[in-house]
């Protein structure tokens, strides 16, 4: 009755109708009426959890194990009640952030990293496969034994060669087709799928009323009521055992674990990620899913016990597979279309989570694995292409197509070892390794991505080893010495009794050892060193998103860049008119009148990162943003041009600085150049003033005795001749000061003529001695001349040396002891010099008066007697004449102890005439 | 006023002292004021001034301003400050307008620069001595 063109056909008018549903859904929502857009849909939509494992599983385990199969829907139930606080922060997360799966949601967490992103997608695919696998086993299978109608008939196992032979193959060929064209007709930015949630909504109530329906046929039918199958199932010794705890089937750790386990299960599922997080239209639906979820779980789970009791009384011995019971009890009392409606009902929960888990999958792999790879290899130039929609999809069909293959084959080599529910606590347990990173991620700022990647790895390597590798083993796919010998024969290392650890089932053990090392990995590791920058401003973007409103992320950027390019970015994911559309939507929501009047803010930036992280993960979406955004963190081009930016400020302040140091000195020169020029102008003054005095002395007895001679013609001889005498000494006094006065200005100002010649200082010695003996013997004075018989020539002004040695002599003479002056004058070779030295034995020069007598107009002598005779100028002029021909004029003297004048010629030719200094001395005439 | 004549003269012959120390204009100032009748000290320094000034109590001073040992400056100061009734007429070979005030500060009564008018010292010394009776 029930043939296999009729089953075929209802199976696609079934999977058709589904479509249908899905296309109507998509059409209303780009119309932007959407019929999923109440809690009553998206409550229906959370029920993708319970798949044909719920729907034949549960009865399966029932049969075995009693209430044992309540934890896998307590844990959700459990789950539902923290919703409020757990899944409405990860809801308003992801919508913040715009994450699009599990491991966009946890890369996203850790510093949206892309290796965190590929880690968690490598293990949801590998921890998920067996639960695909599960359902390609509960299609095959049931298809199997209701084309069997009426007899019942338990597949072979192992009967059918691989893939083409072998009709599992085909249905997951189909269920590929399926899903691609549910999940990947075209590419959204928030990968929502509004027609898919109608349809996983529908299938929800058909794979409900399907089970409701045998449960009701089952209790009210074949039996009268619950009474009924529950008073005869207590008369069974057997049976009794499923009703209560404690034995094999009531362990605590077990309920422990799965209870656990479904908890994880109903958050992290990829499939209930998606439907729960990235397709909520409304977080305000999950006050509705709250208490509606748990409600579906209650009524599919109702006639549970009573379909199990039904089925173990119905066919004892076990010949029939308990996993089968919801199908083969219709068969058996010959109720085709309730068989047809049951089988629908399992195909539907199986169809439904297949497509998505497989979308949400395929979104992981495409925007977590595959193109960050893509992206980094610089040779497939695809940062360059205009449009990359076309490649995300092709990318995201091969990844569906992969995983359902992928899940054919882990049917094909594990999946007769297991029961259904034994496949998927396998998945559950891979998924349940998110837990710790996620929910350690949204409540505490101080995990890091090293840590969730160390607990992540670590939980997911002690998964494959516990659970994965020994469910490959049972199915003889591994050595079986595997499990009962451990690895290399090292019985610690035996994968379900590890490290010594027994008496747990396979499943508490695999969760015990896990969580220890993921737990204690993420803490662990985090504790010893704390979060990033990076990494801390994302956990406080997720540990604080209830906190914030939306748009938080925006805060985080600093940067610059056009409309142009963050447009055309967008258009190579999204296609260029989507990339429009989006970028026109939002200029009208900021009051712009086209996208290119908006300003490349931060928000605009951020607007394009969500909108790129939806076609492409959040952690692609950032390198890809990065890429036409300068933004920190800078590359390091930029970092070195604002060093070279800071350097050259630096080396500015640095010249300015120097420049200000330079004014400063010539200002101090100016200054002390003005400070000398006051002092030479007051020397200046003081010398004139000084010079005038002193004319003005002769020029006053001059004029006095001029003026008496004149007024007084009565005056006598002598008189008259001493008054002219006067006069005339006087005038000669004056001319003399005079001819002092210009010379000592000619010489000062460097005018003064020079007449060097090769000269023997013993002439000039002797000739100025001559020159003076005739004062000398007038003065009674005693004159001793000491020197050599020969000493080197020196090249000098011979007039200017005689000059110096009368001036000395005279000096000598005026100031010497009187009676018995004595005067030596000794001519010696010093060194490189030749030395006159010209010494008395008159009264001394005080300490003082030394410093002073070489300046103009300085005289020292007996004040109290007489004033010196001369001018004042002749020691001055000396030294001057000294001083330009390279030689030194000094004196020695203590009071009372004579005075030694003494002066060096230097050997050598003289050295070049004195450099005159920036202005020369003040002086008369030039 | 002409030079000064013995008939001029009055009751008690005037006392003047000459600080100056260069020679010949010490000659030719005691020759001048010998010559219009007065008594003439010389003293060759500052110090040697004071104390003859205190000692002859001269009617007036023939100050010269570059004097050694004490500058007539000083000089004038202290005679001020001792002997109130001797005028002070004093010499300098400075011209300076600021030298002229420091000694009229000084106390000086009159104040003449070198080389000087013959007649112009002689009858401001008889108009400074006339002011005194």
């Amino acid at each position: 009755m029930l043939t296999a063109p009729l089953i075929v056909v209802t199976s696609f008018a079934y999977v058709g109708l589904l479509f249908a549903i899905a296309y109507y859904g998509d059409k209303r929502a780009d119309a932007g009426r959407s019929i999923i857009a109440n809690p009553y849909i998206y409550a229906l939509s959370l029920a993708v959890y319970c798949t044909s494992w719920t729907f034949y599983g549960s009865v399966g385990r029932a049969a075995t194990s009693g209430i044992g199969f309540l934890p896998i829907y307590l844990g959700p139930t459990l789950m539902a009640a923290l919703w409020w606080y757990v899944m409405l922060k990860i809801i308003r997360i992801s919508k913040q952030n715009r994450i699009t799966s599990i491991a966009d949601f946890i890369a996203s967490r850790y510093g949206k990293s892309q290796m965190l992103g590929g880690l968690v997608t490598i293990i949801a695919v590998i921890g998920i496969i067996p639960y695909i696998a599960l359902q390609l086993k509960a299609i095959s299978n049931t298809f199997f034994i209701v084309l069997q109608y009426p007899e019942v008939v338990m597949p072979d196992k192992q009967s059918a060669p691989l893939f083409l032979g072998d009709n599992t193959f085909y249905i997951a060929m189909l269920l590929a087709a399926f899903t691609i064209l549910f999940g990947t007709r075209h590419l959204d930015a928030t990968e929502r799928h509004e027609g898919l949630v109608a349809a996983v909504a529908f299938e929800s109530v058909v794979k409900l009323l399907a089970f409701i329906a045998v449960g009701i046929f089952v209790t009210f039918s074949l039996y009268d009521g619950f009474d009924d199958i529950f008073s005869r199932a207590a008369q069974s010794v057997e049976l009794n055992a499923l009703l209560t705890f404690g034995g094999e089937t009531g362990n605590y750790a077990t309920w422990a674990t799965l209870t656990f386990l479904s908890m994880a299960a109903i958050m992290f599922l990829p499939r209930q990620f998606q439907v729960t997080v990235v397709e909520n239209v409304d977080e305000r639906h999950l006050t509705k899913a709250i208490w509606l979820f748990p409600l579906y779980l209650l009524a599919i789970n109702i006639f549970v016990l009573p379909i199990a009791f039904g089925g173990l009384l119905h066919f004892p011995g076990g010949t029939v597979d308990a996993d089968t019971f919801v199908l083969t009890l219709p068969i058996v009392e010959g109720r085709p279309w309730l068989a047809l409606f049951a089988f629908i009902g399992g195909l539907s929960a199986a169809t439904g989570m297949v497509i998505v888990e497989t979308i949400a999958l395929s979104t992981m792999v495409c925007n977590d694995l595959v193109m960050p790879v893509l992206l980094r290899m610089k040779a497939l130039r695809l940062t360059e292409r205009r449009d990359l929609s076309g490649l995300l999809l092709g990318i995201r069909r091969g990844a569906i197509v992969l995983i359902l293959m992928l899940g054919y084959l882990y049917f094909y080599l594990a999946g007769e070892a297991y029961a259904l529910v034994s496949i998927g606590l396998i998945s559950f347990s891979a998924v349940a390794q998110f837990a710790p990173a996620i929910i350690g991620g949204i409540f505490w700022k101080g995990g890091t991505r090293t840590a969730a990647v160390c607990g992540l790895a670590a939980g997911f390597l002690v998964w494959t080893y516990t659970l994965l590798l020994p469910s490959f083993a049972k199915s003889d796919w591994l050595p079986i010495t595997f499990l009962s010998h451990g690895l290399f024969g090292t019985d610690l290392l035996r994968p379900q009794q590890l490290f010594g650890l027994s008496g747990l089932d396979d499943i508490t053990h695999c969760l015990f050892w896990s969580m220890l090392v993921n737990i204690g990995c993420y803490v662990g590791i985090s504790l010893v060193k704390g979060p990033s920058a990076a990494e801390h401003s994302q956990a406080t973007v997720f540990v604080d998103a209830l906190k914030h409103a939306a748009g938080a992320g925006s805060r985080f950027w600093r940067g610059s860049a056009s409309v142009n390019d963050l447009l055309a970015l967008l258009g190579r994911f999204l296609g260029p008119e989507r990339a429009r559309e989006e970028f026109v939507a939002y200029a009208r929501g900021r009051g712009a009148k086209s996208p290119e009047a908006l300003a490349a803010d931060a928000g605009l930036v951020h607007h394009t990162e969500s909108l790129l992280a939806g076609a492409i993960g959040s952690a692609s979406a950032r390198v890809m943003v990065a890429s036409v955004v300068d933004e920190e963190p800078l590359d390091l081009d930029e970092v070195m041009n604002i060093i070279d930016e800071a350097s050259q400020v630096l080396a500015y302040s640095r010249q300015l600085e120097q420049k200000s140091q330079e004014l400063e000195a010539a200002t101090n020169e100016l200054r002390g150049a003005n400070r000398r020029l006051q002092e030479l102008d007051r020397l200046k003054d003081d010398f004139i003033s000084t010079v005038t005095h002193e004319l003005r002395t002769p020029l006053t007895s001059i004029r006095a005795f001029s003026e008496i001679l004149n007024d007084n013609p009565q005056l006598e001889g002598e008189e008259r001749a001493k008054f002219l005498g006067i006069v005339i000494k006087e005038s000669e006094r004056l001319t003399r000061l005079i001819n002092q006065v210009l010379d000592l200005s000619k010489i000062e100002s460097g005018n003064a003529e020079w007449h060097s010649t090769e000269i023997d200082m013993r002439e000039v010695v002797e000739d100025s001695v001559a020159a003076v003996s005739q004062l000398f013997k007038d003065s009674n004075i005693e004159l001793d001349v000491r020197m050599p018989n020969e000493v080197p020539p020196i090249v000098a002004d011979r007039d200017r040396l005689m000059q110096v040695m009368l001036n000395l002599l005279s000096n000598a003479a005026k100031f010497c002891e009187r009676p018995g002056g004595r005067v030596v004058v000794g001519l010696a070779r010093d060194g490189s010099f030749l030395r006159v030295d010209v010494s008395d034995n008159g009264v001394g020069i005080s300490q003082a008066d030394q410093d002073v007598i070489f300046d103009k107009f300085r005289q020292v002598g007996d004040t109290l007697t007489q004033k010196p005779k001369g001018s004042g100028l002749g020691l001055a002029i000396s030294r001057q004449i000294i001083d330009h021909f390279g030689g030194r004029l000094w004196v020695k003297s203590r009071l009372g102890e004579g005075s030694t004048f003494s002066f060096t010629v230097p050997l050598e030719s003289p050295r070049p005439a004195r450099i005159p200094a920036v202005l020369p001395e003040p002086g008369f005439g030039t | 006023m002409t030079r000064s004549t013995a008939s001029d003269r009055p009751r008690a012959v005037k006392k003047i002292l000459i600080a100056e120390d260069e020679p010949n204009i010490v000659i030719s100032l005691e020759f001048l004021l010998k010559e219009a009748g007065y008594e003439v000290a010389i003293a060759r320094d500052g110090s040697q001034a004071l104390k003859l000034a205190a000692t002859l109590r001269p009617d007036l001073i023939v100050l010269d301003v570059m004097l050694p040992a004490l500058n007539g400056f000083d000089v004038c100061r202290r005679i001020r400050g001792e002997v109130k009734d001797i005028k002070v007429l004093m010499l300098t070979a400075r011209g300076r307008d600021s030298e002229v005030a420091k000694g009229m500060a000084a106390g000086a009564d009159a104040y003449m620069t070198k080389p000087f008018a013959t007649r112009e010292l002689v009858s401001k010394v008889a108009e400074l001595l006339a002011t005194d009776d």
